[in-house]
Parts: C-alpha cells; sequence; structure tokens
C-alpha cells in the first residue's frame, strides 16, 4: 500500500514537471519571424562544431554587420558571433564566459557601442540575451547584473513563470514551433538584404557627461581579463554603423583603454571609404545597420586585419571543416536567394514585414 | 514579504522543511524566530511595535495573574480571621489594581494603534476645521502603519482581557506569547485568534501528517487560485471604474460593486485559505474566518458568517461587557423611566450597536468612508431588527419563508445590500460612493454593457472568460461545501481523479494567474488594516 502511495506520488511529480516543461515551450515566444534577434541567443547551443577562430560578441552592431561565412570564404577564418538586441556590456561578458565553456578561440571581438549603456535598459532585450542560454551559475549571474526592478531572478531559471501570460496571446506560430525551430541566422549573423539608403540623422546631442559608467569599465575589466585568462586576444571594435552617433569623446576613451591594456582597437568608422562601404545600397534601414552586401564589405576588411594581425591559419584546406562551412554556405547563399526572391515578389522580406520595434540596435 | 511573492514561497518551504527535519521540541521555537524573521521583511522597525506590545502584554499578564494568586493566598491563610466584609473589601481591592493594569495594558497598546494609525485622520479633520476659521493648518506626521498591527492589537487585546476575566493563566513563557501574537501566516491579516483555540495546538509537537499535509497544501493552492486567478484579475476592472468616477456612472457602478464584491470575497477569503491551510500543513489548527457569507439571508446573518473572528471578537470585548457595564445600566434604567419600556429597553442594545459599528469602521481604515460604512451597517441591523414583527405578519400571511425563491431572493437582497454598503470602501470618499450610489438610480442604461464598454475596463474577453469560470467554479464549491469537506470529498475519489484536480488547480494558478510583469501585484485588501 505504502509502495503503491510512493509510486503514485512519483508519477504525479513527473507528470507536472512534464506538463511544466512542455507548457514553457508553447508559451516562451519562439521569434521565429517579426523580432527574429530573439532566436539568435540560443542557435549557438545547436552548432555542431563549437570551435572558433574568432568569437564577435556584441548588440546588433555585430550581428549585423559582419558575415562569418565570408570570413570563412575569404580567409579561412572560422568564426560565430554570440549577439543579441541591445546586448549589454554585462550580457557580454556573461555570454563569453559562456561561450568559454564550450570552446577556446584565439579572438575574441567585443563591440563597444554598448559601452554606452551603464544600466539595464529595457525586460525585452534582456530576456532576449540571457533566456536562451541554458541554465547554469553564468546565467543566473547574468539574470542577477541584468535585471530591471520589476523583474525576478526565478522568472529566468523557470520562464513559464514568465510567460504564464501569454496563454491567450498564442498564434500558430506557436505551435508550429513547439519543438523545433527554423535557423534564423548564419553563425550569428542575422542576413537582411533590402536596401534602405542613409538618410538624415538627428545633430548628435551634446551629453552632460561623456565618460563611460563605472560599472562599463569594470565589465570591461573583467572581459580582459577573463582573456588573458583563457590565452585569447581580445580585439576591441567600433562597427561601421552611421547611429547611434560615436561620439570623438567615447572613440578617445576606447583608443586611451586599448593602449593602456594593450589591446587591439579598431574603429571601422574611420575606415569607410577603404571598406568600400556606400550607404545608399550598404545598408538596409538607412545607415542604422548593414545590409547583406555591406556586412559583406566589412567582413572582408576585419578578416584582413584579423589574418594579419594574429597570423591565423587558413583552414579552407581542412577536408572536415570544409564539409562543414560548404554545408553553412549552402545554407547562407539558399536564404539570400530567398531574400531576393521575396523582395522581388512582395517588396520587403517576409519574416521582417512588421515594423520593428524602435530603438532595437 | 506578500504571500504572493517568491521569496514568500521559498521561505515557506524552508520553513515547512526545517520544521519536520528539526527535534520536535524546536518546533515551536522555529516558528518564533520564522515570524520574526517574516516581519522583518515588512520593515526592521515594525518589529520593535510588534515587540513592545508583546512585553508589555506579557509582563501586565503576568501581574494580573499575581495579583490573584496573591488574592487567594492572602483570603486562604487568612479565611478564619477576616469577616466576609473584609473578605470582600479585599476583594474589591485587588479587583480595583488588576483593573487597573488591564486598562493601562489596553490603552498602551490601543495608544500605539491609536497614534499611528488615526494620528494623521484627527490632523486632517482638525485641519479641516482651521480652514474654515482661514487659520494655519497642521503639519502631517510620518508614520508608517506596520502591516498587520490592527489584527495582533486586537488579538493580545483579546488575551490580556481574557486572563482578566480568569478565563485562563497568563503564559509565562514570553516566547511563547510571542508566538502567540507574531504566527507568521496569521500576522498580517488574521483571523483573529483567541489564546485558548490556538495555543491549543501552536506549542505542541508535530509529527508529520500526510493527509494534515496535504488538505493543507490544497487549501493554500485553492488560496492562491482566489487571489491570483480572480481577485488579482477582477481589480483591474474595480480600479478602472472606481479611479474614473466621471467617467464611470450609472450602470457601471453596478459593475464595479458586484465586480468588487468578487475582488474582496477572493482576496480575502484567499488569503485566510492560505494562512489556514499554511498552519494546516505545520499540524495548527487556526480559527475559520468564513463561513460562505454570500449565501446569507440577511445582514445580521452575513455578518455572523464574514470575518467571524473579527466579528465575535467585537460581541466579546465590546458588545457584551459594553451592554452591561453600570453606565449603560444606569443609563438603561432612566431611559426605561422616561421613555417608558419598549423604548428604554433599547437604547442601551442602541448604543452599543453603533459603538461596536462605529469602532469596526474605524478599525478597517482612518477616514470617514470607514466610519460612514460601519454606522450604516449598524444602521441596517437596527432598522430589521425594528422590521421584525412585520416580517413576522408577512410570513405568516404569506407562507413561502421556507420556498426556494424566497430564499434566493433573500441571498440577493442581502448580497446587493451589501455590496451597496462596500460603494464606500470603493470610491474610499463619502461624497463620491453616495454620488455614484444615485447615479445607479439616476443613470441606470443597461444598454451600456453592451457596447463593447467592458472591454475598455482593462479586461479582454480571455479576461471576462477565466473570471467567469472562476466564479462559477466558486460557486459551486460553496454549494458542495454545504454537505461536508470538498477535500474530504476529494480524497474518497480514486487516485487518478484526486491527481487530476490538484494538477489542474495547480497549472491553473500558474498559468491563469494575474501575477509577474504586466500585472500589478496586489497585495492583500486586508493586509492594510
Amino acid at each position: 500500500m505504502k509502495k503503491k502511495k510512493i509510486i503514485s506520488f512519483v508519477v504525479l511529480i513527473l507528470v507536472i514537471v512534464i506538463l511544466a516543461f512542455l507548457l514553457q515551450k508553447l508559451l516562451m515566444p519562439k521569434y521565429m519571424t517579426q523580432i527574429v534577434e530573439g532566436a539568435l541567443i540560443a542557435e549557438y547551443y545547436d552548432e555542431k562544431n563549437k570551435d572558433h577562430d574568432v568569437i564577435f560578441i556584441g548588440d546588433c552592431e555585430v550581428y549585423e554587420n559582419f558575415s562569418p561565412i565570408t570570413l570563412w570564404e575569404e580567409y579561412g577564418i572560422t568564426s560565430y558571433i554570440r549577439g543579441s538586441a541591445q546586448q549589454l556590456i554585462w550580457h557580454s561578458y556573461y555570454l563569453l564566459e559562456d561561450t568559454l565553456k564550450y570552446e577556446k578561440p584565439d579572438i575574441v571581438v567585443f563591440s563597444v557601442l554598448s559601452m554606452m549603456y551603464d544600466t539595464p535598459q529595457r525586460e525585452a532585450y534582456n530576456r532576449m540575451s540571457i533566456d536562451g542560454i541554458p541554465l547554469s551559475m553564468t546565467k543566473i549571474n547574468l539574470a542577477k547584473a541584468s535585471m530591471l526592478p520589476e523583474e525576478d531572478l526565478i522568472t529566468y531559471i523557470f520562464p513559464l513563470l514568465r510567460y504564464h501570460s501569454r496563454w491567450n496571446e498564442l498564434t500558430k506560430e506557436d505551435f508550429e514551433y513547439w519543438f523545433k525551430k527554423d535557423q534564423i541566422a548564419h553563425n550569428g549573423y542575422l542576413m537582411r538584404v533590402d536596401v534602405k539608403p542613409a538618410g538624415y540623422f538627428p545633430k548628435p546631442k551634446k551629453l552632460s557627461d561623456y565618460r563611460f559608467g563605472d560599472v562599463c569599465y569594470e565589465y570591461l575589466d573583467k572581459m580582459v581579463k577573463l582573456c588573458k585568462d583563457n590565452d585569447i586576444e581580445l580585439v576591441l571594435l567600433k562597427a561601421p554603423s552611421l547611429y547611434p552617433h560615436w561620439y570623438e569623446e567615447w572613440d578617445a576613451q576606447i583608443i586611451d583603454y586599448a593602449e593602456k591594456n594593450d589591446l587591439l582597437y579598431i574603429n571601422m568608422l574611420n575606415h569607410l571609404d577603404e571598406i568600400g562601404l556606400d550607404f545608399n545600397t550598404d545598408t538596409y534601414d538607412a545607415g542604422l545597420h548593414l545590409n547583406l552586401s555591406g556586412a559583406e564589405k566589412s567582413s572582408v576588411f576585419l578578416g584582413d586585419i584579423l589574418k594579419t594581425e594574429y597570423n591565423l591559419v587558413d583552414k579552407r584546406q581542412d577536408e572536415n571543416l570544409k564539409a562543414l562551412w560548404d554545408e553553412k554556405a549552402d545554407a547562407y547563399y539558399k536564404m539570400k536567394e530567398e531574400q531576393y526572391k521575396e523582395l522581388e515578389e512582395y517588396g520587403y522580406l517576409l519574416k521582417f514585414n512588421m515594423k520593428r520595434s524602435e530603438g532595437n540596435n | 514579504m506578500l504571500f504572493t511573492s517568491y521569496g514568500f514561497i521559498f521561505f515557506l518551504c524552508v520553513v515547512i522543511g526545517l520544521y519536520y527535519i528539526i527535534p520536535k521540541q524546536f518546533q515551536w521555537k522555529l516558528l518564533l524566530v520564522s515570524s520574526f524573521v517574516f516581519y522583518y521583511f515588512s520593515g526592521w522597525s515594525n518589529l520593535i511595535y510588534i515587540s513592545v506590545t508583546i512585553v508589555s502584554t506579557y509582563f501586565v499578564g503576568l501581574k494580573l495573574d499575581s495579583l490573584d494568586r496573591q488574592q487567594n493566598l492572602y483570603l486562604k491563610e487568612n479565611k478564619e480571621v477576616l469577616s466576609r466584609e473584609d473578605k470582600k473589601a479585599y476583594k474589591e481591592k485587588i479587583k480595583a489594581r488588576r483593573w487597573r493594569w488591564l486598562l493601562l495594558c489596553l490603552f498602551f497598546n490601543l495608544g500605539i494603534l491609536a497614534v499611528i494609525k488615526y494620528t494623521n485622520f484627527v490632523i486632517a479633520n482638525i485641519n479641516s476645521i482651521f480652514t474654515l476659521f482661514k487659520l494655519n493648518e497642521l503639519s502631517f506626521v510620518n508614520l508608517l502603519l506596520p502591516m498587520g498591527i490592527s489584527f495582533y492589537t486586537f488579538q493580545t487585546m483579546g488575551y490580556i482581557i481574557d486572563v482578566y476575566r480568569g478565563k485562563y493563566g497568563a503564559e509565562k513563557n514570553i516566547g511563547k506569547l510571542a508566538l502567540f501574537v507574531s504566527f507568521f501566516p496569521q500576522l498580517i491579516q488574521g483571523p483573529i485568534s483567541r489564546y485558548d483555540d490556538l495555543s491549543l495546538s501552536l506549542y505542541k509537537e508535530h509529527n508529520f501528517d500526510p493527509k494534515g499535509f496535504s488538505f493543507g497544501f490544497q487549501r493554500v493552492l485553492w488560496g492562491y487560485f482566489k487571489k491570483l486567478v480572480i481577485a488579482d484579475r477582477i481589480v483591474i476592472a474595480v480600479l478602472e471604474i472606481t479611479k474614473n468616477p466621471e467617467t464611470y456612472d450609472g450602470i457601471f457602478v453596478l459593475v464595479g460593486m458586484v465586480f468588487y464584491a468578487i475582488q474582496l470575497y477572493a482576496d480575502f477569503t484567499g488569503g485566510i485559505d492560505i494562512t489556514i491551510g499554511i498552519a494546516q500543513m505545520l499540524g495548527i489548527k487556526v480559527k475559520e474566518n468564513f463561513n460562505r457569507p454570500y449565501f446569507s439571508k440577511s445582514i445580521v446573518e452575513y455578518w455572523r458568517r464574514w470575518h467571524i473572528t473579527m466579528g465575535t471578537w467585537f460581541k466579546d470585548y465590546i458588545f457584551y461587557p459594553l451592554s452591561v457595564c453600570k453606565p449603560m445600566l444606569n443609563i438603561s434604567k432612566s431611559s426605561r423611566k422616561r421613555f417608558g419600556e419598549q423604548i428604554g429597553k433599547r437604547v442601551p442594545v442602541y448604543l452599543s450597536t453603533i459603538t461596536v459599528w462605529f469602532t469596526t469602521g474605524i478599525w478597517h481604515g482612518s477616514s470617514w468612508n470607514f466610519i460612514v460604512w460601519g454606522l450604516l451597517n449598524g444602521f441596517v441591523i437596527l432598522v430589521s431588527q425594528e422590521f421584525e414583527p412585520l416580517y413576522a405578519k408577512f410570513h405568516q400571511k404569506f407562507n413561502v419563508r421556507n420556498t426556494f425563491g424566497f430564499r434566493l431572493f433573500q441571498v440577493i437582497r442581502t448580497f446587493l445590500l451589501m455590496s451597496s454598503l462596500r460603494i464606500l470602501d470603493c470610491y474610499r470618499d463619502v461624497g463620491i460612493s453616495f454620488r455614484m450610489f444615485g447615479s445607479m438610480f439616476t443613470k441606470l442604461n443597461i444598454n451600456e454593457l453592451f457596447t463593447g464598454s467592458l472591454l475598455k475596463l482593462g479586461l479582454d474577453i480571455s479576461d471576462y472568460v477565466v473570471l467567469l469560470i472562476g466564479v462559477i467554479i466558486l460557486i459551486s464549491l460553496s454549494l458542495v461545501q454545504r454537505s461536508g469537506s470538498v477535500r474530504e470529498k476529494i480524497s474518497g475519489k480514486p487516485v487518478i481523479i484526486r491527481y487530476t484536480v490538484f494538477v489542474l488547480l495547480f497549472f491553473s494558478i500558474i498559468i491563469f494567474g494575474a501575477y509577474g510583469i504586466g500585472f500589478d501585484s496586489n497585495q492583500f485588501i486586508y493586509n492594510q488594516f
């Protein structure tokens, strides 16, 4: 009798756990259309070969402006972009910490734009940066560092407690992608082939204080240490996006920091002509982010620097890697073709057909 | 620490886990420490207030006991030498001393409550008078009301009065008394327990009882269902209506009134279910505070079934003592002489009733709306008592008293009457409340409900579906309860049914609960008192 009771109790617990798991999977946003950036972080963990020469860390200035496929095809460099929408520096730090559990790259390229934010901005960005990471102490520490006052840590451990109220917003997409997801990015690169020429930008506002926040420096220091401890070269990068405005005062601080810490700092805004960027054709949103054409150009430029500065070995002769990257390139060109086809047919890209939330960067 | 916070659930798991792991003689000590830790989270300064109340009550209790013992000893030792008059005089002397100690304790603790809770109310009223005479207004004081102070103050007052009356001896262990006053599940919203009820199981050593634990857990879940799925969802519409009286009058006042009745019931009974459920999981028996009050057929019956422990507290410690106190008996005597038997005998009842309801009103909140609400309750009760002979004649003529239709009419009438009085609670302003109540009759346009306006109150169609199902479940369970405990009934079913009910309840709270970002987490309404 007692044994029977114990068995039925165990079954009850199992049923609850399974149901909770299924409901959580169903209710969590899928990010398969519109705000697809939310799917980027989780995609990394499905990657078969987590062994890259270069890891990019940062916000949209990396995941929209650089193409790992181009780096492979031009230089035989293997790379992955670990970026998400408005990824703040503490997101980047813990994401790097988590990545290093899986692999030890030669180079980490960090996008310095996020130095401009020293406080958490919006819950939605936290969720996009954190939800995709498997549960670990790194994830918990990241959530603690990122949370806004209205957020609860436990919702990062059990996202069902955050997304429970989506039950009345569920769409066909939620059921379609309940258990499997489409590939959104190409080694973290979010492809866009559409074009919207750069136009007028508002005059940059004068800031009362140009100094980056202490907390940003604190995390940058931690990132430098983490890379040193793991024998990784850290590169600071300002991607060639025209907006948000990159102030000279900010640039000077990064130059100063790079010098003090013996780091390479590349401000690609200073090399627009060398890169060959044409902001009439190489951006899909008027200069905030590059489109595929622009991303490929900036990748060629950056790849050359990385290869020269750090003597990266061209791995295109490696048969196994070649097979793997050929497969990735196939998917890349297929998506490129599909996007052009959609542009021709509809005049816009289907996945991004809704107005994307303002301020995404 | 709110019952609905993740922190509280974590705290509860730790306390319950430890409770059954540690040696049993330490169980009550663990509860004491846990209660103080729990209360600490509402602000460390609150610990000072509650500690002062505990310590003062403890020492006065001991003093009352020692005076009692002193009297018994003196009378025993001098049995032979004292005359009857001497004994009586000595008893009177001790009684007077005990009375003074009791008054000291009551005034001290009530004084703390009064100063903290009512100072600004008094200042606001003085300022209203000053404004009339164009005098400078007094500044308000910044005093934060400690959570649950009204509950624990009344609980300690009940204790000390009972000790004074000799109902039981004073608690010798200050830790045990502190636990009685601060027992965390009931600290912030009651029930207002009696020492002789609660102490029976509070200090006992408890073995883990799977059935009691399971029943307690089910009750906790049911409480969370009521609070999170119903109360915290419907409150959105209630606030939209009551915060915008200029926009929502007429039929919306009726909607707000009914919605508030549902919210208050789900909120308060939900909180009490959580309290009683937690206590049951710990093997402790806490008094019931509700007995399906919305099925009451009269307002008097309603108050016997709603917030029972508060009602009985007022009856035992205010109404009865007041009705039989010397000055009241004198008033009664002179009234009979002056106005005749019929009116004279009513005077003490009227005065005691008015006092009780004034106190009930002001206990709920330091503002005129609560006072008027309390007095109106008393007024309705007195009027209905006066109409008793008329009702009797009606029932003599029409034999409908036991028909379903008439009983249903009585239930609906009582529900609407109580809900109407609660408008004062909704709008928190006497003038607006009466104006809104009036608009129900002058601007009643039922068609407004069918123009989609209900969907502009902050709730969408799916919310209304959840609420409707929730309320149907509430009513159904209340009906089932009439023939005995629902949990007992479920426990007699096959395991698959039991577990299905449990799983459904659990996931209903998780999925349909109005908590987290996007919902304003509401503290329990009665936490504010």
